[in-house]
């Protein structure tokens, strides 16, 4: 049965092709995890070829999102806007990426200059499409240009072929479109397995919060499964270049496809995690299970549950959205990685859900997920705690192309504002944005995809917002800069950071906005107080940013770091950091590269890219210190209710940090008070951080550590010394 | 289901079911190249290790590699298989075998060449309710 029950005319589909260029390609093995090329591809002159990777790009960039960004920086200016034909969608892989023994290696990394931020951003994404990409002979491609109508790519791995078609008849909604190319590309049931697409949706066309689809096809339940390139609007730009679709087509995978070095490592050291993971996961974090949505009660529980817009970190209600609920609904006992041989298998489904609304009402679909950001960003955040409401939710988003985290986030914003006066009904299209409305959420969301009414405005995001909201209904706009919950225009993701320094700085202190990409540092700071001081807040992040930034140089995925742990992980000195996992990674990455780096020499890997990302991000006029400060409903307390929501733990920490009484105060001087507090403090920790990154106090890499480091381009050069 | 039903209490550990597997699958007398296993567990005592055919493996199988025949025993693909071993860590009986080098893992399929050879009647196909 088709996803979307509606019959469709493959074939008539396919006729109406028209092969706008076609290029070929030397077959080439991929030698210890490098073809050595990547591949050109532009829109609007056709042309597509290839480029070697010289030995100084794999020693600077290693891989991944090294790659991405090093072929980004060269293809834009710092004039470069995400709509500019200049810009790139970059798609690399990285050398460990594709193996099949050790669980977490099929990420692609996706990168482009943002609409929502105006800076790189980079996604680390599932499905096949990047392994396949890479076996059929290219470490990284580049899309520059815009077409001038509806075109997918096709790359052909087994035949070293390349078409860019004029395609005008397929879905432009992923989870047909989907379904769609895998039977057109795959001339049996069996070759299904062998495609793999990327993809957005209507709502990533009108919006600036679109996320791309990576697919992969699912031979139990034989259909499509998405997963999502979410943050930062790369559907968005994908949709801006009339991209319907990229395709790659790839058979031949076995375990040795990355040409290791030392195969036997590499599979003694998969074989250990995978046991590892089997034996140990039920009593840790239940990924094979549930996923990460095994979060959202511990979040509850910690108080670090986004509820209301940020305002709180708990409802009585979570309990609707608990690991058990998701568990019913997630179909069980199927492996549901989301790469060959991840055992960790997290990917999980909901089978057969009847939509509700919308143009696939009635519809019985599968619905990839819900993951924890998507059920605390559209759950809990705008406060709908009907399952099947953030189901309903995950399905339109991704569909249509629209990300999770910023819907749920920009969501709840639009119902803060509603209670607050600054949006009514008239303002919202006639929607009532009341907390909890599940249906005038889903009806902003169709109308994202529709590019009609409210939606479009919606669509730009929180940063839009709040200037819009100021123009033109004269709001308070240091009301709005207080709870508008987005950094650098990138909407925050899922955690409540107010009463964690350590994580204000890991949502803020980043390269592309608050994500939990770079740092997750809540658990180390608020629950175990592992990190009392600014010198080891500062460290922490330090390390974590950097070695986190590893696993997108490689194509790997960070979940198996950290989300299953071997038995006698506490007894190490650092158990937050994993060392027995940290040194799988080291060796794997030799076994397969045939490099002998050590644990200091990968975190120097990492530093090279994440201080070039932070040089590329003053490339494009960003990239300093006021660019790195959170809304203050990210540090505390904006309003008298949230105040009062945690007086004691306020007072207490009034009365023993600062050595004022607050007896006799009224709320409104108490905020006041701590507000004034926790700004100097974030200041603090703002210095500590730069010194310990070796960047100058307004956040800028100095020379002297981009050469003690390695990164020491001329023109990454050049460009710090105008800056400093 | 086909199985193959180990009588330890029979065995003598002269390795012949080793030799005879090995032989006939891999063209070479190699213990580590055996789909059962002996290994002593005790003064003339020994612990046999076979497949019992219980499928764990083939749910946790991404590609759908393995399968199982009309007579129940459990089938490797090897044309289908990609080598990621998932189905070695998931064996709760430490039968689905791999070996240094090897790409596609290995197990008994109850073809009973090595019970035909047992000299003490250790070994016997037998079948049972799945």
């Amino acid at each position: 049965m088709s996803a979307n029950e509606r019959k469709y005319d493959i074939e008539k589909i396919k006729d109406a092709h028209k092969v706008l260029k076609e290029f070929t390609y030397e077959l080439k093995p991929v030698v210890r995890g490098y073809n050595d090329r990547t591949l050109y591809i532009n829109l609007a002159t056709l042309e597509i070829m290839e480029k070697p990777v010289p030995a100084e790009m794999k020693k600077k960039f290693i891989g991944g999102k090294g790659f991405d960004l090093k072929l980004l920086w060269d293809a834009v200016s710092g004039s470069t806007r995400w709509d500019s034909p200049e810009n790139e969608i970059c798609i690399a892989t990285g050398p460990i990426a594709g193996n099949t023994n050790y669980p977490g290696s099929g990420k692609s990394i996706v990168t482009t200059i943002s609409p929502a931020t105006g800076i790189p951003i980079d996604c680390n994404v599932g499905g096949h499409f990047g392994p396949y990409l890479k076996f059929s002979g290219f470490d990284a491609m580049e899309i520059q240009g815009k077409s001038d109508r509806e075109v997918i790519i096709f790359i052909d791995g087994n035949h070293g072929k390349i078409q860019i078609l004029e395609a005008p008849l397929e879905a432009v909604n992923s989870h047909v479109l989907a379904e769609q190319l895998h039977e057109m590309f795959a001339a049996n049931e069996r070759e299904k397995q062998h495609v793999s697409a990327v993809s957005a949706g209507t709502g990533a066309e009108h919006t600036w919060i679109g996320c791309l689809n990576f697919s992969y096809w699912d031979k139990r339940r034989k259909l499509p499964r998405l997963k999502q390139a979410g943050r930062g609007g790369t559907g968005t730009v994908f949709r801006n270049k009339k991209i319907k679709a990229l395709v790659v087509k790839y058979s031949g995978l076995t375990g040795k496809s990355n040409n290791p070095v030392d195969l036997e490592t590499l599979q003694k050291t998969g074989l250990k995690l995978h046991k590892e993971i089997i034996s140990l996961d039920d009593k840790q974090c239940q990924m094979r299970t549930i996923g990460t949505a095994h979060l959202v009660e511990i979040m509850n529980d910690y108080d670090l549950l986004p509820t209301k817009n940020f305002r709180y970190g708990s409802h009585p209600e979570a309990v609707k959205l608990a690991s058990w609920v998701w568990k019913k609904y997630f179909t069980q006992n199927v492996p549901d990685g989301c790469w060959f041989g991840c055992t960790m298998s997290c990917a999980h489904g909901v089978d057969n859900f009847e939509l509700k609304t919308g143009p696939y009402k009635g519809h019985k679909v599968l619905v990839d997920g819900p993951e924890y950001e998507t059920v605390g960003g559209c759950g809990s955040n705008p406060a709908i705690f009907d399952p099947e409401a953030v189901i309903e939710i995950n399905f339109y988003c991704d569909t249509y192309g629209i990300d999770t985290i910023s819907f749920g986030t920009l969501t709840g914003f639009i119902m803060d504002c509603y209670e607050n006066g600054i949006l009514n009904k008239e303002r919202c299209g006639g929607l009532e944005m009341t907390w909890g409305n599940w249906r005038a959420a889903l009806e902003l969301m169709h109308q994202m995809a529709r590019g009609e009414g409210f939606g479009l405005v919606a669509g730009k995001g929180v940063k839009y917002m709040q200037e819009y909201f100021v123009k033109e209904y004269g709001a308070d706009a240091q009301f709005l800069k207080d709870i508008g919950m987005h950094g650098k225009g990138l909407e925050q993701s899922e955690y409540q950071s107010k009463e964690s320094l350590a994580q204000q700085g890991g949502y803020y202190l980043t390269n592309k906005g608050p994500q939990h990409d770079e740092a997750w540092l809540i658990f180390m700071d608020m629950v175990n107080n592992m990190i009392p001081t600014f010198e080891k807040k500062a460290e922490a992040l330090h390390y974590f940013p950097v070695f986190r930034t590893w696993f997108s140089l490689q194509g790997l995925c960070k979940l198996p770091w950290n989300d299953i742990e071997p038995a006698n992980n506490a007894e190490n000195d650092e158990p937050n950091k994993v060392p027995e996992h940290v040194q799988n990674y080291v060796d794997i990455y030799n076994a397969i590269t045939g490099e002998k780096i050590d644990k200091k020499e990968m975190l120097r890997q990492s530093e090279r890219v994440y201080n070039f990302q932070r040089v590329f991000n003053l490339k494009m006029g960003h990239g300093k210190r006021p660019d790195d400060y959170p809304p203050y409903r990210a540090m505390g307390p904006v309003t008298v209710e949230e105040y009062e929501s945690r007086a004691e733990r306020y007072d207490t920490l009034m009365q023993e940090k600062q050595g004022i009484d607050p007896q006799g105060k009224s709320s409104e001087e108490k905020i006041k008070i701590l507000r004034k507090y926790r700004e100097q403090q974030y200041e603090s920790l703002i210095d500590a951080v730069f010194k310990r990154r070796g960047w100058s106090k307004d956040g800028v890499p100095t020379v002297e550590h981009l050469k003690k480091i390695g990164m020491d381009l001329p023109e990454v050069i050049a460009l710090v010394k105008k800056h400093l | 289901m086909k199985y193959l039903k180990t009588f330890a209490e029979k065995c003598n550990g002269c390795n012949t079911c080793m030799n005879v597997c090995s032989q006939l699958y891999f063209k070479k007398d190699d213990p580590e190249k055996s789909a059962i296993q002996v290994s002593p567990a005790g003064k003339n005592s020994y612990t046999l290790s076979v497949c019992d055919q219980c499928r764990v493996c083939a749910g946790e199988c991404p590609t759908q590699a393995i399968s199982v025949n009309k007579m129940g025993v459990v089938l490797i693909n090897k044309n289908l298989c990609i080598n990621c071993l998932a189905c070695v860590a998931a064996c709760p009986t430490a039968t689905m075998m791999t070996y240094r080098g090897g790409l596609v893992p290995f197990k008994c399929i109850a073809c009973d060449a090595c019970a035909k050879e047992c000299p003490t009647g250790a070994l016997k196909i037998e079948v049972k309710e799945n």
